[in-house]
């Protein structure tokens, strides 16, 4: 059992929770991630340790389906069930220069912990942040702390500038400031655009992959990606890979086999009712109500 | 001990082999319970008559642990099911296990002398109702603990070479912590083993009889990742370790089109219905592609495979089929697994070799393309090595794949433990009796040392290294 210390949302379903595992907090380093399963009869589902503190990890989690959205119903206060970490390769941290580090939605969250350990590498390090609309934009305050530049876009343009990430990315590489490296985060269609970019340029860039994945020791296999022509487990090779060499397509179609399955779930997820009042988890699963009230 | 047995050798011999009671074939693909029912007190009795006693009882020397057949099987005659039992766990900690999952046909009944001029007698059933009576009555004796030593011993993984090792351990007074990477305890026993052969609940059990013992288990624990066999041996203060990681890193066949979707390895296949329950989906989260009305093909021709293939049959496969490169007579796999799955309408495509998954345009399975296989020269495994037929190719429909054909050793812990010495296949070496590693202070067993092998062995190391890890806490000689 995992305490939450500290449970808030940064965006519409996306919300930040400081969790209490001391093992995981010491060992991690930016780029890995943890396993969560939130009950009895969960999933277990990869989640980026976005911080760490002596004895907490935090993480930040977008609510995409009944998982992440049962798992955002938490508050500080009570527990998740199993956590196990840190998992997958750290990023590889080298003093490249400029670094310009993207991050896409929640994939920012993901990014954010190495962009700050490319900044005390003694890289320049410039972000580009989007999202759709303005709410879902986080962490743009904690990245103007340490990065040299934040360049925010927004498919409305209620935000920064109107458009995708890969457009200040453009600039980037057109102008005086060429990146020497790029580290891209977010949906597949966008980390394969900013591939694109960067590719006639030879700029050296990662994506931090996001299959599906079950155990994530490299015991089942599913979580295998085709970089290079070469097949991969992402939750031990990975997940960061070459974005030039990374086969999008395929992880796009894996990450769709269990489309029907998911939209079940979630379906029926929502069709409980979920009087604000009540503690909408163990409304959803009476069996927790123990613990949620411990 | 004979005195308990009022036939003479010559009828004993006539009694013909009992049968096990089973679920009916067409009741049981429907559903995920034992299949075997077990034997009852009579049916047991019937089965124990048949024993000759014999004073060579080669059936001794072929059981891996040594369990000492003759003298239990007396004691069942006797109707003295616990001393039975007693006399089973003095050499085997897992009997429930045993009896229902050990390939007896290779060991203990493949070297009974009734099996020279009819059937061997059968050693696994009597374990297992031995075993199973024990659990039922809810008096399994746990053993008289040592006094404390002082000493810590750390066992990674929690598979059967892992858990026996802790219960001798703790047995000889050392404070032993068993670190399991998954959510829950029980290696294969739990994650690969579907539950219509190895109910759960008997896995749970003896985990819990551990933890009476004093045992402590730690999950999310993922060595190599969360803390490293250095730390524990420095920081974490303890004083040996044991790894028990087993060969959990599947194999592929390295053909094109394996990326497709629809296309398992048979860990992941039998992990989303074992250990996550995607049979029930959606009352549990996890879910599996969609087997119903679909042909399902899998690929390989051991346990693994016909776990995989019936598991498949009962998602609701249209049709689940083997497909194996060398012929039915060659299949690792338990006879009685071979038998269940054909039963259950099981078709078997055997000396065929998949050569490639063919996909739909939306990166989907559809098919799978084979070539034909003819049985030339035995291998160094001494069995015939399969050749490929040329122009043989052809296809056969599958939308789903599952690939068992074998693990290696997952690389975690070998990886961030430098001075580890492994072999090329990435097993760790280990010395067969003493089963120390190349690191002062850790001892090796199970899959992890020699691959893919079987719970009794695995089981077997851990008690070995039980030994040999008591006597280096006790005397520091390496
Ligand atoms: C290495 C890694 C790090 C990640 N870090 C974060 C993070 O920091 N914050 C965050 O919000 N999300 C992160 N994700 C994505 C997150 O794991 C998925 O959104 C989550 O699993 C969805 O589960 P669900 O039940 O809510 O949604 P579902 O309805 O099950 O699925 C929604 C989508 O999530 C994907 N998905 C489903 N199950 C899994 C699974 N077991 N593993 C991976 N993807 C899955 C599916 O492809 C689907 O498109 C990360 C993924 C990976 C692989
Ligand atoms: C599907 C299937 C069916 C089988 N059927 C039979 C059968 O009928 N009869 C038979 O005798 N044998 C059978 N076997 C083989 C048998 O199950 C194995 O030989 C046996 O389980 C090996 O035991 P083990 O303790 O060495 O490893 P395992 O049972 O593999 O246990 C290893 C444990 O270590 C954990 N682990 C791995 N790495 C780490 C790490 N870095 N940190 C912490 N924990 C870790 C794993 O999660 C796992 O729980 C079957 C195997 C499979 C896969
Ligand atoms: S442990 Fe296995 S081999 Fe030994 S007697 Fe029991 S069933 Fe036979
Ligand atoms: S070999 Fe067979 S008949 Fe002889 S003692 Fe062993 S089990 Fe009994
Ligand atoms: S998640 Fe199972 S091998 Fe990567």
């Amino acid at each position: 059992m995992y305490p939450i210390l500290e449970a808030r949302w940064l965006a519409p379903e996306v919300k930040l929770f400081r969790l209490q595992a001391p093992l995981i907090a010491r060992k991690q380093k930016p780029g890995q991630f943890v396993i969560v399963r939130v009950h009895e009869r969960g999933e277990r589902i990869p989640l980026t340790i976005a911080d760490a503190e002596a004895d907490s990890i935090t993480l930040i989690v977008q609510g995409v389906g009944k998982t992440t959205k049962l798992l955002n119903t938490l508050e500080a206060g009570q527990r998740v069930l199993d956590v196990v970490g840190p998992l997958g390769r750290p990023s590889e941290i080298h003093r490249y220069g400029t670094a310009v580090v993207i991050g896409g939605g929640v994939g920012t969250a993901i990014a954010y912990p190495t962009a700050r350990a490319l900044k005390r590498a003694g890289n320049r390090v410039l972000a580009i942040i989007g999202g759709r609309t303005r709410s879902l934009v986080i962490l743009e305050r904690e990245l103007r702390g340490f990065c040299d530049a934040v360049h925010v876009t927004t498919d409305d343009g209620s935000h920064g500038e109107k458009g995708l990430v890969t457009a200040p990315l453009q600039r980037l590489v057109n102008g005086p400031d060429r990146p020497d490296f790029v580290l891209a985060i977010g949906p597949i269609p966008m980390m394969r655009a900013v591939a694109e970019v960067t590719r006639p340029h030879g700029i050296k860039t990662m994506v931090s992959l996001n299959p599906i994945m079950v155990d994530g020791t490299g015991m089942c296999g599913g979580c295998r990606v085709v970089v290079g022509g070469k097949t991969f487990f992402a939750c031990v090779d990975g997940p960061e890979f070459d974005a030039h060499q990374v086969d999008f397509q395929i992880l796009a179609a894996r990450n769709a086999m269990y489309r029907e399955a998911e939209q079940r779930a979630l379906a029926e997820f929502r069709a409980q009712a979920h009087p604000p009042e009540e503690c909408r988890l163990t409304r959803a699963h009476p069996e927790l109500a123990p613990l949620a009230a411990s | 001990m004979d005195a308990a047995n009022p036939l003479p050798l010559k009828e004993r011999m006539r009694l013909p082999r009992q049968r096990m009671p089973e679920q009916a074939p067409e009741a049981r693909r429907e559903n995920f319970a034992e299949v075997n029912l077990g034997l009852d007190a009579a049916l047991a009795r019937q089965e124990a008559l048949r024993c000759l006693q014999c004073k060579s009882h080669q059936c001794f020397t072929g059981c891996p642990v040594g369990v000492k057949i003759k003298d239990f099987i007396a004691l069942v005659l006797r109707g003295d099911y616990l001393a039975a039992a007693a006399k089973i766990r003095e050499d085997n900690v897992l009997p429930a296990i045993t009896g229902r999952v050990c390939p007896q046909e290779e060991q203990c009944e493949g070297r009974c002398i009734l099996g020279k001029n009819g059937e061997p007698l059968a050693i696994g059933y009597l374990e297992r109702f031995v075993a199973d009576y024990e659990r039922r009555v809810g008096q399994v004796g746990l053993p008289v603990k040592a006094p404390p030593t002082g000493k810590r011993v750390a066992v990674i993984g929690s598979g059967p070479a892992g858990l026996s090792a802790a219960g001798d351990l703790v047995q000889r007074g050392h404070a032993v912590t068993v670190l399991e990477a998954l959510h829950e305890l029980g290696g294969v026993l739990i994650y690969g083993i579907p539950e219509f052969r190895l109910p759960k609940q008997i896995v749970h059990e003896e985990i819990e009889n551990l933890r009476r013992l004093g045992v402590e288990f730690r999950t999310n624990v993922v060595v190599g990742r969360t803390v490293t066999v250095d730390e524990l041996l420095g920081p974490e203060g303890y004083h040996a370790v044991f790894i028990a990681t087993g060969a959990g890193l599947p194999v592929f066949l390295n053909i094109p089109g394996e990326h497709l979707c629809g296309v398992y390895s048979a860990n992941e296949f039998l992990t989303r219905v074992n250990l996550m329950r995607a049979n029930e989906f959606p009352a549990w989260d996890e879910p599996i592609y969609d087997c119903r009305g679909r042909d399902v093909a899998v690929i390989g021709g051991g346990n693994t495979a016909m776990d995989a293939v019936r598991t498949a049959l009962r998602l609701g496969a249209a049709t689940a089929t083997i497909v194996y490169r060398r012929s039915e007579a060659e299949m690792p796999a338990r006879v009685e697994e071979i038998k269940h799955a054909r039963e259950e309408g099981v078709r078997f495509l055997t000396l065929a070799n998949p050569v490639a998954f063919l996909g739909d345009e939306r990166g989907w399975l559809r098919a799978i393309r084979c070539q034909r296989m003819a049985l030339g020269e035995p291998d160094a495994s001494g069995r015939r090595r399969p050749q490929p037929i040329p122009d043989s190719a052809f296809e056969i429909p599958a939308q789903v794949a599952v690939v068992a054909v074998g693990n290696r050793g997952n690389p975690l812990v070998q990886a961030t433990t430098p001075d580890l010495k492994t072999n090329p296949l990435g097993y760790i070496e280990a010395d067969p009796e003493t089963l120390k590693t190349s690191k002062r202070g850790v001892f090796a067993g199970g899959d992890i040392v020699t691959g893919g092998a079987t719970v009794i062995l695995a089981m077997g190391a851990g008690r070995r290294a039980a030994q040999a890890i008591d006597r280096y806490l006790r005397t520091g000689e390496w």
